[in-house]
């Protein structure tokens, strides 16, 4: 029961203040941040005809399935996987590097990406050092260098879930369809993922829902920018609740998020549901 | 009680970016006795208002022997210091005492009710009449009482290099009388100097504010419309699908199509006038830029890039409107002190405004931080006329002046402009987009009744 007051307080609180206060005109100063009036669905219709909406939900989609679903998930589990069959020295050594990323604080890790893709910055000088010519990348390229940044941020912890994952699945299983004359890759295909298919489904959903809300890293490597070519929906929320003022119009959006979060959970519950029955 | 709903709500949303952006916000430490928080910002290039708060805090507390005036500088720019201020506004426990603030953000702040009323303070103020009438009509809130006192202006002038405009054929002084001049001599720079940035025009989100004041303002008040081209002040409305909006961004769109500025993606690092000030003109690569008043307080001995040879080497000339109608354009802000609502010492915290603008402490602080006095006494004294060779020139430039309409939306308004300029420096729209964008951006904050079509 208190562990239910506690969930309720610090979790759902900000949820159900973010949805009331998407439904004011509550803003940073003026009249309304002290006594905001209620206004029903005008932010939302604000939202909807905002042209910056639709780009910057692309932007979140984008960010999100390259650098989370496909980025860090896959990779992480072809390290995972490639380590089960390393040597051990090399298996820890591969391993440490990549928590590495995942253990700074993000925003030590934000400064690094940022000191890594910025026109003076390491990429530029490694190029450089083979006789080609780098750029401003976070300006041409701001796409690329968050999602890649948030790929090298986060693939260690799909790594870690998935590793420990491999390292349940039943050995003689494979032997099994070893012997049955199966190959590399139809082992990995139609003995271990299915296995994992679970794990799989928890990994997805937890990175999913922890790269939609990415904040800090975007906002010192970018800062939404160049014009808003990087501001995915929490940048867009944090410019207009605090650069523009706009608190109201800033949860509008953060509800929004809150909504697309839930989405994506539902999809991945229904794939979980779909893998317990199959067991 | 929806209100406190409301304001527990956002206080909640705003400790939580709090922490997120700034890291811990300033815990008021309570000493044993009493405490004067004092909140305003100080960075590498602005350390002026530092000094005095060190000057007056050591002052004060040999006065009041049992206060402790807690000085808490931020180290951040205009516009997420006034995020972060606005923010803990919304708690006693985080407010402070005394703070340091924009003066467009005054009539806002005021109505948010962040702003302590001063009228019976400065009532009996022997020093509040030697405050210009523009400056004490800075400080007032939509309700006309005093919530503010001005520290000081400025204005914006067009600073060129002569050497630089010299080699190019341009002869100096300087005075154009169009946007056109401003181009010709954009054009000769490069031609006698390809590596040289020709012209510096701030614009884009990056420098916030900043590329306003310092960029598209003085276009656009410089258009048909004049000092009405933003707001009508008549009619109390934003102004939209105004020719002279889609001119101005026209003139962006040159300057950086023509490669006369820095390219966009330099342009819109926020610390770039730092390159400005502090190497493309002392190393003769820039021809010109708008600037404040305040440019020569960079240079200065103690000046964060000094620099000595500036008196000879700089000019300053009023930026001209576009067609050349009347004297020139230049835009006036400046910043105040005010004291917060929600202060337990009213009284310590005016007197501790009170001495920080006295005669002595304002007349070292313009003069540190080349401002554009607005004590009469201060104005008059023969240190500040000689604190550097550009004090007439910039200080003739009040008599045409602009302020912008500080009303609550201006902050969002402000923001609209910059995104356009961002669209059309970096080419994600025409002059004609971004103005559409702009225009449908104001309908959106002040709704169909606050615009106007001129």
């Amino acid at each position: 029961m208190p562990a239910l007051i506690l969930l309720g307080l610090f979790l759902l609180g900000p949820i159900v203040w973010s949805i009331i206060g998407s439904f004011t005109d509550a803003t940073l100063t003026g009249i309304t941040a002290t006594s905001p009036d209620w206004v029903g669905l005008a932010n939302y219709e604000r939202l909807l005809a905002d042209p910056d909406f639709p780009l910057s939900l692309w932007l979140t989609i984008v960010f999100t399935v390259l650098s989370a679903v496909v980025g860090q998930n896959v990779l992480g589990f072809l390290i995972a996987f490639a380590m089960t069959r390393a040597d051990r020295r090399a298996a820890t050594l591969a391993g440490g590097v990549v928590i590495v990323a995942w253990v700074l604080p993000e925003i030590v890790a934000a400064f690094v990406a940022y000191a890594f893709f910025s026109t003076d910055g390491t990429l530029n000088q490694l190029l450089a050092t083979v006789g080609l010519e780098g750029g401003n990348w976070l300006y041409t390229a701001p796409m690329m260098a968050i999602v890649l940044a948030n790929v090298w941020r986060g693939t260690a912890f799909s790594m870690l879930v998935y590793r420990a994952a491999l390292g349940e699945v039943p050995p003689d299983l494979i032997e099994a369809a070893e012997i049955d004359g199966a190959t590399g890759w139809q082992r990995l295909t139609l003995v271990t993922i299915p296995l994992l298919r679970g794990t799989i489904g928890t990994t997805l959903m937890l990175v999913t829902l922890q790269t939609l809300s990415v904040f800090t890293l975007i906002y010192v490597m970018t800062a939404g920018g160049p014009g808003n070519a990087s501001a995915t929906l929490p940048v867009y929320a944090y410019q207009e609740a605090f650069r523009f003022g706009s608190i109201a119009f800033g949860t509008a959006i953060a509800t929004v998020m809150l909504v697309i979060g839930a989405v994506f959970s539902v999809l991945y519950i229904r794939i979980l549901s779909r893998a317990e029955a199959d067991r | 009680m929806r209100r406190t709903i409301m304001t527990a709500a956002g206080s909640a949303l705003a400790v939580g970016s709090l922490l997120a952006i700034a890291g811990c916000g300033a815990a008021g430490q309570e000493p044993e006795g009493q405490s004067l928080t004092v909140s305003y910002i100080r960075t590498d290039a602005f350390t002026a208002l530092d000094t005095l708060f060190q000057a007056v805090k050591a002052d004060f507390e040999t006065e009041h022997p049992d206060v402790t005036v807690d000085l808490q500088p931020v180290s951040a720019a205009d516009e997420d210091y006034k995020t972060r201020l606005a923010l803990s506004h919304r708690s006693a426990e985080t407010a402070p005492d005394v703070f340091y603030q924009d003066t467009t953000t005054i009539r806002a702040d005021a109505e948010a009710g962040y702003l302590l009323p001063l009228d019976d303070y400065v009532a009996e103020w022997e020093d509040w009449s030697q405050f210009s009438e523009a400056a004490q009509a800075a400080g007032l809130g939509n309700d006309g009482s005093t919530y503010a006192i001005s520290l000081g202006t400025d204005t914006r002038a067009l600073w060129y290099s002569i050497p630089v405009l010299e080699t190019a054929g341009v002869t100096t002084p300087w005075q154009p009388e169009t946007w056109q001049d401003v181009l010709d001599m954009a054009e000769a720079v490069q031609a006698s100097d390809p590596e040289a940035v020709p012209f510096m025009l701030y614009a884009g989100t990056g420098t916030g504010e900043g590329s306003n004041m310092q960029g598209f303002y003085q276009l656009l008040y410089g258009t048909e419309l004049g000092g009405d081209a933003l707001y009508d002040s008549e009619s109390g409305r934003w102004v939209v699908r105004s020719q002279g909006f889609i001119d101005a961004l026209e003139f962006v769109d040159t300057v950086y199509s023509e490669g006369y500025s820095l390219p966009a993606d330099q342009a819109l690092d926020p610390n770039v006038w730092q390159s400005v000030f502090g190497e493309l003109f002392p190393e003769r690569r820039l021809g010109a830029t708008i600037e404040g008043s305040y440019t020569p307080s960079f240079w200065v001995e103690g000046g964060s890039f000094e620099w000595p040879e500036y008196a000879d080497e700089m000019g300053a000339a009023a930026f001209p409107t576009q067609n050349g109608d009347g004297p020139g354009v230049s835009m006036s802000g400046g910043w105040t002190l005010a004291i917060g609502a929600k202060t337990e010492l009213p009284d310590l915290a005016f007197e501790f405004v009170s001495m920080a603008l006295n005669f002595e402490n304002s007349l070292s602080y313009v003069k540190e931080n080349s401002q554009i006095a607005v004590r009469a006494d201060v104005a008059a004294d023969e240190s500040y006329l000689e604190a550097n060779p550009f004090v007439g020139a910039v200080t003739a430039l009040v008599e045409f002046t602009n302020f912008r309409p500080a009303t609550s939306e201006y902050n969002q308004i402000s923001a609209a402009v910059q995104n356009a300029t961002e669209a059309v420096m970096t080419g994600q729209a025409t002059p004609v987009e971004a103005a559409a964008a702009y225009d449908q951006e104001v309908e959106a904050i002040v709704g169909p009744d606050g615009i106007i079509e001129k």
